[in-house]
């Protein structure tokens, strides 16, 4: 219960806000809403993993006069979120363009109505 | 750079997966009937080539290893080629070729001629992500491979709605679960990179003994082993499955009955063997007691479920499922043996069910439907290609002189070898899924041959286009049943490198 893993409990509160989400709503938008929370809660993850208290951005310091080496934030999960980031937005434009055709093809967003309409079929 | 690396075959491991990547774009610009659909296959044929090639040269010298724009592993990205990628590309470039051969008049049914450009784009980006998913070597790289497959896999489902609109819901449902299995998978690969500040596969399992009983860890692997499970659907995660299946096109879930979850399984047994090794999986995290009775239980009620379907593509698609209970068996078993069982059986399955998916096809493109009720006498009106069902079927129930026999024979040896009370119970359980398999080909076999076709029904056989690609499949896969030296071979080899080099 440290607040030293504070980064990691905002992330599990997330991701399970947002799974909880995809679960219990019926309405597609909602759980598309519900479906990027999730994966966002997992970009504030790797983000803040990289972080090195007291860390700086990774730029070459140039003249350093206390002789000290700085101390460099870790960069690497950072540009990994960036790919993973356009892959959520991928993801999101893909699955709300699913819902417009849902819509045009079954007249509803709203899961359980879609699956009446299956069985009366 | 030395002269040499500069000679084509020395990038051939990347241009497995650039090929088909660098065609999709073009590929999208095409219009016409004819040239999005040879712009594919001729792209899918040379991916096949380079694949066949790669894993010549790896059985001859050895796992090849491959450094992305010349950064030294691991700080690069490394692509790897080694007996079990290399067999896997092979298989997975040969599939896909066989069913774009098919697809050429199959498609013109189902897809609008002015989507066909887009379509085929979206179906070499799935080809690319699923050879990207087993050649690369980085974790990383696998989940963008993944992403890539999964989403042009949402969206060729969502295709088939000019046949029936529920491939929409299907496909929305599938978007949402395989989203969550790879974000798991995402999650798990970020605690890996944690505990060990690196991505590489090779790297990540040379540090794992140091770190292997942490808590990350232990986390770690279960969020890769659930995602994994969720994409491979693995029962119970497999409700996606058998929607996506019944509503796709029909030559794509040909493709993707005999790809998209292998890979899955693929990357499973790179995950549990390679990354996390033998010891650790089986007796840290006792790998065996969570997978054998997912396994059993899902070829057992999987295969029970089938038969009561009313839909020939969603009967199959519930024996799918059922099939990969066999491989996960085979690995959840955790011996060589067992191992060779489940490579020999993703080689079999996806040769059996791509061919028993095609001539599917077949019927839906004469009859229009791909209900039972609709078929009535169809081994009449169409025998040729029913004749090739039933050839498939009996590979799917594990008849001697087909593959499935000889998945089997090697599932039962490896169940065999552990001992008395579970291994002669594996068995038999075996024995009840395979009749249970009879029943449900038996199904179509009683609708196929004895039932009256309805009044006015002529004999039709589908075109010589769509009938030579399945039965390449069919008498393919009786090939490989009988001379196993190539797939038998294959697997056991690359077990073996697996077991050794845990």
């Amino acid at each position: 219960m440290s607040f030293g893993f504070f980064n990691y409990w905002v992330f599990i509160i997330l991701l399970m806000i947002g799974l909880y989400t995809v679960m219990s709503r019926s309405n597609l938008v909602k759980k598309m809403i519900g479906l990027s929370l999730f994966q966002i809660s997992v970009f504030l993850f790797y983000i803040s993993m990289g972080k090195i208290s007291g860390g700086t951005a990774p730029i070459v310091v140039e003249n350093i006069t206390d002789g000290a080496a700085p101390v460099y934030s870790n960069p690497l999960p950072h540009v990994l979120i960036l790919t993973a980031i356009v892959v959520g937005i991928a993801t999101t434009a893909l699955g709300l363009s699913l819902v417009v055709r849902i819509r045009e093809s079954f007249g509803t967003i709203d899961e359980e109505e879609i699956l009446e309409m299956k069985d009366g079929a | 750079m030395a002269p040499d690396m500069l000679s084509m075959s020395s990038q051939f491991p990347i241009l497995v997966a650039i090929i088909p990547l660098m065609a999709a774009p073009v590929c999208a610009l095409l219009r016409g009937r004819n040239a999005p659909w040879a712009f594919t296959t001729i792209a899918s044929a040379f991916a096949f080539y380079v694949s066949l090639q790669l894993l010549l040269t790896v059985a001859s010298s050895g796992p090849i290893s491959y450094e992305l724009g010349g950064w030294a592993p691991p700080w690069g990205i490394e692509y790897v080629v080694d007996l079990l990628s290399g067999f896997l590309l092979v298989l997975i470039s040969g599939i896909s070729t066989g069913v774009l051969l098919f697809a050429r008049e199959s498609v013109v049914k189902e897809i609008p001629t002015s989507q066909l450009g887009l379509f085929f784009a979206a179906y070499l980006l799935a080809l690319t992500g699923m050879l990207g998913i087993c050649i690369t070597g980085d974790a990383f790289n696998v989940f963008v491979f993944l992403e890539i497959m999964s989403l042009s896999s949402y969206a060729l489902i969502a295709m088939g709605e000019r046949t029936d609109k529920r491939a929409l819901t299907a496909a929305f449902q599938y978007l949402i679960i395989g989203t969550v299995g790879a974000t798991f998978y995402l999650i798990g690969v970020g605690l890996i990179y944690m505990m060990t500040g690196t991505l590489n596969i090779a790297d990540i399992a040379a540090r794992f003994p140091e770190i292997e009983g942490t808590r990350p860890i232990l986390a770690a692997a279960g969020f890769i082993v659930i995602g994994l499970a969720i994409k491979l659907a693995l029962f119970p995660f497999h409700v996606w499955l058998p929607n996506s299946y019944t509503y796709a096109p029909s030559i794509i879930t040909a493709f993707f009955a005999g790809t998209a979850t292998k890979v899955g399984v693929y990357l499973l047994i790179r995950f549990i063997f390679t990354v996390f090794g033998v010891n650790y999986s089986f007796t840290g995290l006792e790998l065996t007691d969570i997978l054998l009775p997912l396994a059993v239980l899902g070829f057992l009620s999987m295969s029970a479920v089938a038969i009561y379907q009313t839909n020939i593509k969603r009967l199959l698609a519930y024996s799918s499922v059922a099939q990969l209970g066999y491989m996960i068996l085979g690995l959840a078993l955790a011996s060589e043996s067992g191992l060779t069982a489940s490579i020999v059986h993703i080689f079999n399955h996806a040769i059996v069910k791509t061919g028993l998916f095609l001539s599917v096809g077949c019927m839906f493109y004469v009859v229009g439907s791909n209900y039972l009720k609709d078929l009535d006498g169809i081994g009449r009106r169409m025998p040729i290609t029913t004749f090739g069902f039933v050839l498939g079927g009996l590979g799917l129930i594990g008849v001697p002189l087909t593959p499935g026999f000889i998945s089997k024979w090697y599932l039962v040896v490896a169940a065999l070898e552990k001992g008395s009370f579970i291994g002669y119970g594996l068995v038999a359980l075996l024995m009840v899924s395979s009749l249970l398999a009879v029943i449900y080909i038996w199904r179509v076999v009683e609708v196929a041959y004895f039932r009256d076709p309805p009044d006015g029904a002529e004999k039709e056989e589908a075109p010589m286009s769509l009938l030579v690609p399945t039965w390449l499949f069919i008498l393919g896969s009786f090939y490989f049943g009988i001379e196993t030296s190539f797939s038998v071979g294959m697997a056991k080899a690359a077990a073996a490198f697996l077991m050794g080099g845990a």
